[in-house]
């Protein structure tokens, strides 16, 4: 077997990088570069060689034990400078070495499952665990671990086989007591369960919103302080703000973890009518943007051209000159936690109506399964006549749900899952 | 007495044991019928029928591997019903009432008629050992048979106990002998057991039933024959007739529930859930009042009538009274009364997928000692463990069946990996490709395997070759056809005018189109054999779901080629639970698609005995 290496932590200019190797000739690898194997689990600093002597850097090297290590085989990792000349000096040194290459896209992992050390169901999570940035990402990615769509997915599976044993009844039994017609049942129970795909599809968005993180726009006429509330809301200066109406032309993005979600806030262009060619792009930018996010903050009354939705939020602003009690100011403070902690309350709300459908391949077995049932009810209303084919649709119907957790081609499984990895996690 | 030495010996004349040494002696292999009597040969213990739901299927597999049942049930067949008819092709069964004689008598004939093959008649008490492999068994005069292998199919004999009522009787069936010192034999090879139970109702005397206030229920005008090479029905055909049980029927089991065997507690066993006894349908469908009865006489010289539907344990006099509450059979008169059997099987999972017992060598096993019931699941196995009993003891391939080619497949891969927990019996629903897998196209599927086999008559493969040919004929000049919407309207079918044109086949594919509608488009085709029009336009109906299914089909014989090795260690799996660990030890799971089916799996713990599979073959190349 091969010893695979490869560059675990982040890439990019960083303090420190990490360099994983694992495989039979781990050790002898750390031996060739550093003149000595540390003992295991014992973090040593060592200095790094080419392979003409020259040193390549001095860096802390951890080895460990066969079947004591997070793919189960004999492993080091090579703590080095975060220099990106450095790492690809070492990477390339290794990949000299006989027995060893780079590895593939989640190797690691599928090494750390081949060897007994994760589940299937962990090595999924995992990505997403790995991927979390926010407490509400991690809370998702631990209930899928947990296995909730697995319990949901049961419960359909429950009904729909209720559904295929009333048809068998009917084909296997028709010569003993059994009713002749069990179609209004049936119908029923495929009815109900493709009601909760529904529903479960519906909520894909919502839980996506959740990983990838929702979009809110704040959105008003120029000069209405838009850039200002961003600012505070970033707690820092993200934006340029003055008091000339239409400073700020392009799109700005902050990303926030709002109460343990990820929300991406667009700072936009004011609307309104400009001769201005370079302010009227941005203004056009800024309505399209404002329409296709997730939710808007509408500050004042003037906001030309994109409509309210539900939940969106609305404020009145410039307390500070005003004297409004009921308007915010983003110069003294006013009324920012209460921006804050409405806007956090919405994509709270839209959070928690998110499917346990959080994948593109669950997704995608839930739809199959629901243009399975779709047919199965269309054949089941001809009657009788046609439960052969009515049975064969529902069979499909259950091997796709299942297929979110039960039984399918394996091979088909690992092949979606390992490539949904980065390189060395 | 000193026998010649065989190269199979089988163990029992039943539907297991002829269907095993019929299949032996087709091979090649000389071989020995042992059974106590010549005249126990092809004997029906329970009701006088052959095939149905799924069974059907079962026979006619049988027939397209060149075995006997189907030609003796048809011999032997006095009403041929094929049930289901009204539904689709996939899921009708064909099934015949049969008379006894006739069909005892057609077996022994064709016993009598196969070459290589010998019937000694004598009491097997022993196997002949060398280690762990069988070489032939002891006789209880004394004499020796030595083969090469052995089949055993001997029923229900271990630890046979016979209850009516609170009275019992060691025995297997009616009159015979359990065996004590074989049955002892079989536990020194430490193979796990369990226990069931089944049922029979009272035989009636016919000419005690007043047949003329009865329901009657005629065969088929056109009967359904079970095999290929039969053309039409031999003997004269008979209706059954039917009754219900009533309110003061039940009544009287009901008080006297306390004195049947099952229900006054002498009865350990597990019976069928399909196959209730009359108590436990009065007890289980309380709100129920009546429950049908079919009267089905035993053949056309006998008086027997058999009484399907009221099987029970009760003793011989409240048999009698309920009998006599049942509108028709108010003075019948019991010729025998019912009885309930119990019995140990062996765990079918301490087999392998020829019907092998794993732990030794050149032992097979095969029909209700595994734990199924039936004359059909047994004769399917008959015929699995006397291909593969040949196979071995003339140096040939293994002859695997699989759930993607038959309902024989999908018995013993239910049975060798999954085992029993009640009577297996087979249903067209336990075939996940059941669309394809018809009782209509056994001979497409199966006569092939057996050609190859080398298991076939001179006289069936030029049948089926020929049936092959004028298929391919017709498939040929319908999916040559290329018919615009307006074409197809001009002959009266009704398509959507989408502009897209069609071929004969496409057209059949309709569930209203008939082949008669589509020789008007191609009036060369006029001269077609009904049976062969009839199989294309089965062919057609499902050609599109069996397309769909084909995914399926490749993924699982991917994963059944993916084999697990007899000595690959489960409890070394780390992050299996233990109880899973000990379901894989006990199904012993030859591939990966076996694995997946054991009780409990789940998908991680699949793809954990994938990856090891993988690591080991990566270690052995590297």
């Amino acid at each position: 077997m091969d010893t695979i290496f490869a560059l675990a932590s982040a890439p990019g200019k960083a303090g420190v990088a990490v360099i994983r190797l694992s495989g039979p000739e781990a050790h002898d690898a750390v031996a060739t570069l550093c003149g000595r194997v540390p003992n295991a689990r014992r973090a040593s600093l060592l200095r790094l060689r080419d392979g003409d002597g020259t040193v390549l850097d001095d860096g802390l090297v951890l080895t460990f034990d066969d079947g004591a290590s997070f793919t189960g085989e004999r492993a080091a990792e090579l703590q080095v400078h975060g220099s990106m000349a450095t790492v690809r000096a070492v990477l390339a040194r290794l990949g000299d070495l006989p027995g060893l290459r780079q590895a593939d896209p989640g190797e690691f992992t599928r090494r750390a499952m081949e060897n007994g050390r994760l589940d299937l169901a962990q090595v999924e999570a995992l990505a997403d665990l790995i991927e979390a940035e926010t407490e509400t990402q991690r809370r998702q990615a631990q209930r899928m671990l947990d296995g909730a769509l697995g319990a949901r997915v049961e419960l359909w599976r429950a009904d729909l086989v209720r559904a295929a044993a009333l048809l068998e009844a009917v084909i296997d039994f028709a010569d003993e007591e059994v009713p002749e017609d069990v179609s209004v049942e049936v119908v029923a129970l495929i009815d109900k369960v493709a009601a909760g795909l529904d529903a479960e599809l519906a909520g894909f968005g919502a839980a996506e919103r959740v990983r990838t993180g929702f979009e809110v726009a704040i959105v008003g006429a120029p000069n209405v302080g838009k850039s200002t509330l961003l600012n505070a809301l970033a707690g820092r200066q993200a934006a340029l703000t003055s008091e000339i109406a239409g400073t700020t032309r392009d799109v700005i993005e902050v990303r926030l973890d709002l109460g343990g979600l990820a929300v991406t806030v667009l700072d936009t262009a004011g609307l309104r009518e400009t001769d201005d060619q370079v302010e009227a792009m941005g203004v056009s930018l800024a309505r399209e943007r404002a329409i296709g996010a997730d939710l808007r903050i509408f500050l004042g009354d003037d906001a030309e051209g994109v409509p309210a939705r539900d939940g969106d939020l609305s404020y009145r602003t410039k307390a500070d000159l005003t004297g409004d009690p009921a308007a915010i100011s983003a110069v003294t403070g006013q009324g920012i936690d209460r921006v804050i902690d409405e806007l956090r309350r919405a994509l709270e709300d839209r959070a928690a109506g998110a499917g346990l459908v959080t994948r593109e391949r669950h997704r995608l077995a839930l739809v199959g399964g629901r243009s399975a049932l779709s047919e199965a009810s269309a054949v089941v209303a001809h009657g009788p006549d046609l439960y052969d084919v009515a049975a064969e649709e529902l069979r499909v119907a259950i091997r796709r749900l299942e297929s979110v957790v039960g039984r399918v081609d394996v091979e088909a499984i690992l092949d979606d899952v390992f490539s949904n990895f980065c390189l060395g996690k | 007495m000193k026998h010649a030495h065989y190269d199979v010996i089988v163990v029992g004349g039943g539907h297991a044991g002829s269907e095993a040494a019929h299949a032996a002696a087709r091979m090649g292999a000389r071989t020995a019928l042992v059974t106590m009597s010549r005249d126990g040969i092809g004997v029906m213990s329970c009701n006088p029928a052959i095939g149905g739901l799924g069974k059907g299927h079962l026979v006619r597999e049988i027939d397209a591997m060149d075995g006997v049942m189907g030609r003796v049930a048809d011999r032997a067949g006095i009403q041929f019903r094929l049930l289901n008819r009204r539904k689709g092709p996939a899921v009708q069964g064909p099934r015949a009432q049969a008379d006894r004689a006739l069909y005892k008598a057609a077996m022994l004939e064709e016993t009598d008629a196969r070459q290589n093959l010998d019937v000694i008649e004598g009491e097997v008490v022993d196997f002949l050992f060398a280690g762990q492999r069988a070489f032939g068994v002891a006789l209880a005069d004394g004499g020796e048979v030595r083969a090469h292998t052995v089949v055993l199919t001997t029923g229900t004999f271990l630890r046979g106990v016979i209850h009516i009522g609170d009275s019992r009787e060691v025995g297997g069936r009616m009159g015979d002998k359990a065996s004590v010192r074989l049955a002892e034999r079989i536990d020194g090879l430490n193979l796990p057991l369990g226990r069931l139970k089944t049922g029979t109702p009272p035989r009636l005397n016919g000419r005690t039933i007043d047949w003329s206030v009865l329901e009657s229920q005629p065969g088929d005008p056109e009967p359904e024959l079970f095999s290929f090479l039969s053309e039409k029905a031999e003997a004269r055909q008979i209706a059954c007739g039917i009754t219900h049980t009533n309110a003061t029927t039940h009544e009287i089991i009901r008080e006297n529930l306390s004195r049947s065997a099952m229900y006054g507690g002498h009865i350990d066993g597990v019976g069928p859930r399909y196959c209730p006894s009359i108590e436990d349908k009065v007890v289980r469908f309380a709100d129920k009042d009546s429950h049908q009865v079919f009267l089905e006489p035993e053949g056309l010289t006998t008086d027997t009538v058999y009484p399907n539907g009221i099987s029970t344990s009760l003793p011989a006099d409240v048999q009698a009274a309920y009998i006599h509450s049942i509108r028709g059979l108010e003075t019948a008169e019991i010729v025998q009364p019912g009885y309930a059997i119990e019995y140990d099987y062996v765990d079918p999972r301490a087999l392998d997928l020829r019907l092998a017992v794993s732990s030794c060598e050149n032992l097979f096993f095969a029909g209700q000692i595994n734990g199924t019931t039936g004359y059909e699941e047994a004769a399917a196995q008959g015929l699995v463990a006397g291909l593969n009993a040949a196979a071995v003891a003339l140096d040939r391939d293994p002859v695997i069946f699989s759930r993607t080619d038959s309902y024989i497949g999908v018995m013993i891969d239910d049975l060798t990996t999954r085992g029993v927990a009640e009577p297996y019996r087979m249903f067209t629903s336990r075939a996940e490709f059941r669309l394809s897998l018809r009782a209509d196209n056994a001979d497409q599927r199966l006569t092939p395997k057996a050609i190859e086999t080398g298991c076939i008559g001179e006289e069936r493969r030029i049948v089926f070759e020929d049936k092959i040919a004028k298929i391919g004929s017709v498939r040929e000049s319908l999916g040559a056809l290329s018919l615009t919407p307006k074409e197809v309207r001009a002959a009266g079918i009704e398509v959507a005018q989408d502009g897209s044109r069609r071929s004969g086949l496409d057209l059949l594919a309709f569930q209203d189109v008939r082949f008669s509608d589509v020789v008007l488009l191609e009036p060369g085709l006029s001269g077609t054999e009904p049976e062969i029009a009839r199989q294309v336009k089965n062919d057609a109906i499902y050609a599109n779901y069996i397309a769909r299914q084909m995914r399926d089909v490749e993924a699982l014989r991917r994963e059944e080629g993916t084999g697990i090795p007899s000595d690959f260690d489960f409890d070394q799996l780390q992050g299996l639970s233990n109880e899973l660990k000990g379901k894989l030890r006990a199904a012993r799971p030859e591939n990966l698609a076996q694995a997946g089916r054991v009780d409990g799996m789940t998908p991680a713990a699949l793809t954990l005995i994938l990856s090891r599979l993988r690591q080991d073959s990566r270690k052995r190349s590297a």
